[in-house]
């Protein structure tokens, strides 16, 4: 009975994992290798400012990351610019500030405590949340596995969507749509964004569309879960401090039982 | 048997302690982020220090920015505001003390104390005067640009008269405006906090 | 107060008896705390302790989070995200309280089953058992509005889809529906009640929870024999009983402990496993998700109420004998609700007058059933409406009611049981052998 609950429970787990595992198209996400995959990942700081460089570059021209302070570049735990950094990169933007102009406000350049822009363009989706808000990884048959080995698949799907045009382009009701693997219903309105060779990175790595799709995917999981260091730290005290606790507690546990819990074959002789 | 009941009895204690001590370092543990979530967040934190850009204040005229929920006055004094601030004694004034606290506590009232030292080379422009622009009397905001009898601030709301300085010279506040904490990160920036 | 006869406090300093006879709080603790158990209680015994810390959780890390959360369409979703980004330890908060729906349906689901295999429904539990299922909808309703509070594509769409249920009552339906949305559709109007019925709604399952254990505090605890404790006298009920602390408070807490082990590493290291990517869109009124997937504990209802298409012949029949009134899609909701009603019923649609599933040879297997059918439902919710989604979830559902409506009734007549043991002393003793007495030489002493 309780090993059969203890299963259910498992399974129900598993389950769990179908509710965002309805749809299943049949696109092709590459898995590719994140450094801040697994319980111990971390985000690299080189590949974050490679990122936020192909973001800067390329991106920000429709897109937008409405959620993101500006001043988190400058996170240790994200791409770590230094500050005279982020207050010149803030400057690259303009805002709109309502206290301007005694209260009918007027745009200036951005300060680190503003946030970045909103998208340009209307049909461009923000940026900010886009790796949690997209699933690369579904099933099989809704049980939700693959996401549980491998993940949701956000960023893999990021990169993949950047990689996987495949030329093809066609036009539907005036909107010139492309073919891309990735996109679930196979035709995007999102022209391909790189070429290859799009941005000069600083550190000498060769800018190939592959390359620069997995810097942004990974850019755009930090700009999706800035906390992710400090929540799997929090997540591993967690577990720690309870396993010992757990491991006391059943020592305990055993020792003021053990009076009434003597198996019948080891029966202690009346004292 | 006693000896051994002895033992057992050590031992038990032992982990009894150890298992209400882990008990309740875990529930400290998870009280802490409970409390700490209180405290000024992290886009409220980055206001705490602010940067001014000071290049287009000509002499004679002043900035009001807004920082920590308050005005603060950047003036760019003339030479006559300077030289009319240095002409009083402060040991005069009803508030001698310059209540400034980029310097040492207590510190007189002198025109230098108030001022903003812009301290790159070592000479003491007294050229700036940076102030908190609540009257310490009720709280209201003084105007400025020469306002009072004394052409610097006066307060609407209940008459106080600052000077030059910013020290209160008559009316109802009992202190010199506040000097809010700030240095020049260059000649024409200035970090508030 | 009724209930197993032990020792009771007794004042003993002169400030203990002058608060008792004013006010007796002390002594009500101490009668709680120190309740005799049956000392047979099983590892299945735990979910009840899990479910009350799971409540204070949820209330602790809600009543933070309310402290940054904005209840309106224009700032929420900015709201969680300034919690998530900005807030000191905001992001662990808000996954714990998201995470911690999923372990309280988790735990509530095992209380439940378990309920439902060792018989503790019956009578004369019956009480705590309907408190217990009201508690269980408060929480449902509890776990909606929560989900909606993000302001994400799911929170809006589920909304729009649950509160159409209620449209689906005949003649008063749309009404209904207007009066809980506060206007056409959903909107912020409905996002304020919705956030305010959430802070409500778990200050009732608190006291409820007093309730449920006032309750079973009464007629005692059912154990895995289904037995009952011998209550002729204190000494005779001690024989079957061990007081609740420190015997079973560190049980509790040693099986508290290995599952929040497990919490914390889902929440540490995948918190949106059980979430939705959609609901970290913002909602958008003029654009419907590709699919709308409740969150997972729905899913075995969400499957009954999407079983009932137009072409089942149940439907049919439903549809010509009201004129109508009945149509599919309120059938589906009457299937629903009627799938909490009947379970709500059990204790008097279940013949047998055995209590425990354990010496119910045929009842093990048709329960088996019953849980596999509802791991086939939950799959079922999840998957697409179309073949052989609908079919499997059409049987899936038939079987839900067969269960309770016809194998329960049934089983008690056509059913020969086991044998049970005369008392739980003598269940215990079979396993575990009294402190004293005994004949066998010391194989392993206890030190």
């Amino acid at each position: 009975m309780l090993r059969y609950l203890a299963l259910g429970a498992a399974v129900a787990l598993g389950l769990g994992g179908a509710a965002h595992a309805a749809v299943e198209e049949e696109t092709t996400i590459t898995d590719y290798a994140f450094p801040f995959e697994g319980p111990f990942g971390t985000y690299d700081q080189f590949q974050l400012q490679r990122g936020l460089q192909v973001y800067t570059e390329v991106c920000s021209a429709c897109h937008g990351l409405r959620y993101v302070p500006l001043r988190t570049l400058g996170a240790e735990s994200g791409p770590g610019l230094p500050e005279p950094q982020v207050r010149a990169y803030a400057e690259l933007y303009e805002v709109f500030d309502e206290k301007l102009l005694d209260g009918e406000g007027d745009f200036r350049p951005a300060k680190p405590t503003d946030n970045f822009p909103e998208s340009s363009l209307a049909n461009a989706p923000d940026l900010s949340l886009m790796a949690k808000a997209r699933a690369g990884f579904h099933g099989p048959y809704g049980l939700g596995i693959n996401q549980l080995l491998k993940g949701s698949g956000g960023p893999e799907y990021i990169a993949s969507l950047l990689t996987d045009y495949t030329g093809e382009q066609k036009e539907e009701a005036g909107v010139v749509l492309y073919e891309n693997t990735a996109f679930p219903s196979r035709w995007i309105a999102m022209p391909p964004p790189l070429y290859g060779d799009d941005v000069t990175y600083e550190d000498g790595t060769e800018a190939t569309i592959e390359q620069a799709s997995v810097d942004v995917a990974a850019f755009l999981m930090w700009t999706a879960e800035p906390k992710l260091a400090a929540r799997k730290r929090a997540g591993f005290a967690g577990v720690l401090m309870l396993s010992v606790l757990a491991v006391l507690l059943y020592f305990t546990n055993k020792r003021i039982w053990a009076p009434y819990k003597r198996k019948a074959k080891d029966r202690v002789p009346a004292e | 048997m006693s000896h051994a009941d002895d033992q057992g009895g050590t031992r038990r204690d032992f982990l009894f302690y150890a298992t209400g001590g882990a008990a309740a370092v875990t529930a400290g543990a998870a009280v802490w982020p409970l409390v700490n979530q209180m405290n000024p967040a992290a886009n409220v934190q980055a206001l705490s220090s602010i940067r001014v850009d000071i290049a287009g204040i000509e002499p004679g005229t002043q900035l009001t920015v807004e920082y920590l929920g308050k005005p603060v006055f950047i003036r760019r004094r003339t030479q006559e505001e300077i030289d009319e601030a240095n002409a009083v004694d402060p040991s005069s004034l009803p508030d001698p003390i310059a209540r400034n606290p980029n310097i040492e506590d207590g510190a007189p009232a002198t025109d230098p104390n108030r001022a903003l030292s812009q301290g790159v080379d070592g000479e003491t422009s007294e050229e700036w005067l940076v102030m908190i622009g609540v009257c310490t009397h009720l709280g209201c905001v003084p105007i400025g640009d020469g306002a009072g009898d004394f052409g610097g601030w006066f307060c609407p709301c209940h008459g106080s008269h600052y000077d030059t300085a910013g020290r209160i010279r008559k009316g109802p506040a009992p202190e010199n405006l506040y000097i809010p904490v700030a240095s020049f990160a260059d000649e024409s920036t200035i970090v508030l906090g | 107060m009724a209930g197993i006869p032990h020792d009771h406090y007794e004042p003993t300093s002169g400030g203990e008896r002058w608060l008792h006879r004013r006010l007796p709080i002390v002594g009500l603790l101490y009668d709680t705390i120190m309740i005799p158990t049956p000392k047979n209680l099983n590892w299945m015994w735990i979910w009840g302790i899990v479910l009350t810390f799971t409540l204070v959780l949820q209330i602790a890390t809600g009543v933070v989070l309310v402290m940054h959360y904005i209840p309106s369409t224009d700032r929420a979703f900015a709201s969680v995200e300034h919690i998530m980004r900005n807030v000191n330890g905001g992001f662990m908060l808000r996954y714990l309280h998201a995470n911690g729906a999923s372990l309280f349906f988790v735990a509530v689901y095992l209380h439940i089953f378990r309920s439902l295999y060792y018989g503790s429904y019956k009578e004369p539990r019956e009480v705590t058992w309907i408190i217990g299922i009201l508690m269980y909808l408060l929480m449902m309703g509890t776990a909606f509005m929560g989900y909606v509070l993000p302001w994400g594509q799911m929170s809006f769409w589920g909304a729009t889809v649950i509160t159409g249920l209620f449209g689906a009552i005949p003649f008063i339906g749309e009404s209904l529906q207007t009066w809980l949305l506060g206007g056409p559709a959903v909107g912020e109007y409905t996002l304020t009640r919705f956030f305010s019925l959430h802070y409500l709604f778990p200050m009732i399952l608190a006291g409820l929870t007093v309730v449920h254990i006032w309750a079973f505090h009464t007629t005692g605890n059912n154990n895995p024999t289904g037995v009952e404790v011998r209550r002729a006298s204190k000494e005779e009920a001690a024989k079957d009983t061990l007081p609740f602390w420190p015997y079973f408070v560190l049980k509790d807490l040693f099986a508290l402990a290995v599952i929040l082990a497990v919490f914390f590493a889902i929440v540490g290291f995948m918190p949106n496993y059980l979430g939705h990517p959609d609901n970290y869109v913002e909602a958008n009124p003029l654009k419907t998700p590709a699919e709308i997937v409740p969150e997972w504990y729905f899913l075995p209802f969400y499957a009954i109420l999407r079983a009932f298409t137009s072409d089942v012949w149940v439907v049919q029949i439903a549809s010509f004998v009201t004129g109508g009134v009945i149509d599919a899609k309120f059938f589906g909701v009457l299937a629903m609700f009627g799938a909490i009603a009947v379970m709500a019923l059990a204790p008097w649609l279940d013949t047998s007058s055995v209590r425990s599933g354990r010496y119910r040879p045929m009842f093990k297997w048709w329960f088996a059933l019953f849980i596999v059918d509802f791991f086939v439902l939950m799959w079922a919710g999840a998957r697409p409406a179309a073949e052989p989604y609908a079919t499997i979830s059409l049987i899936a559902t038939g079987y839900w009611f067969v269960y309770f409506l016809v194998m329960l009734p049934l089983l008690g007549v056509i059913e020969k049981p086991l044998p049970q043991p005369g008392t739980i002393e003598e269940d215990y003793a079979r396993h575990y052998a009294p402190a004293t007495g005994g004949t066998k030489t010391v194989v392993n002493p206890a030190e």
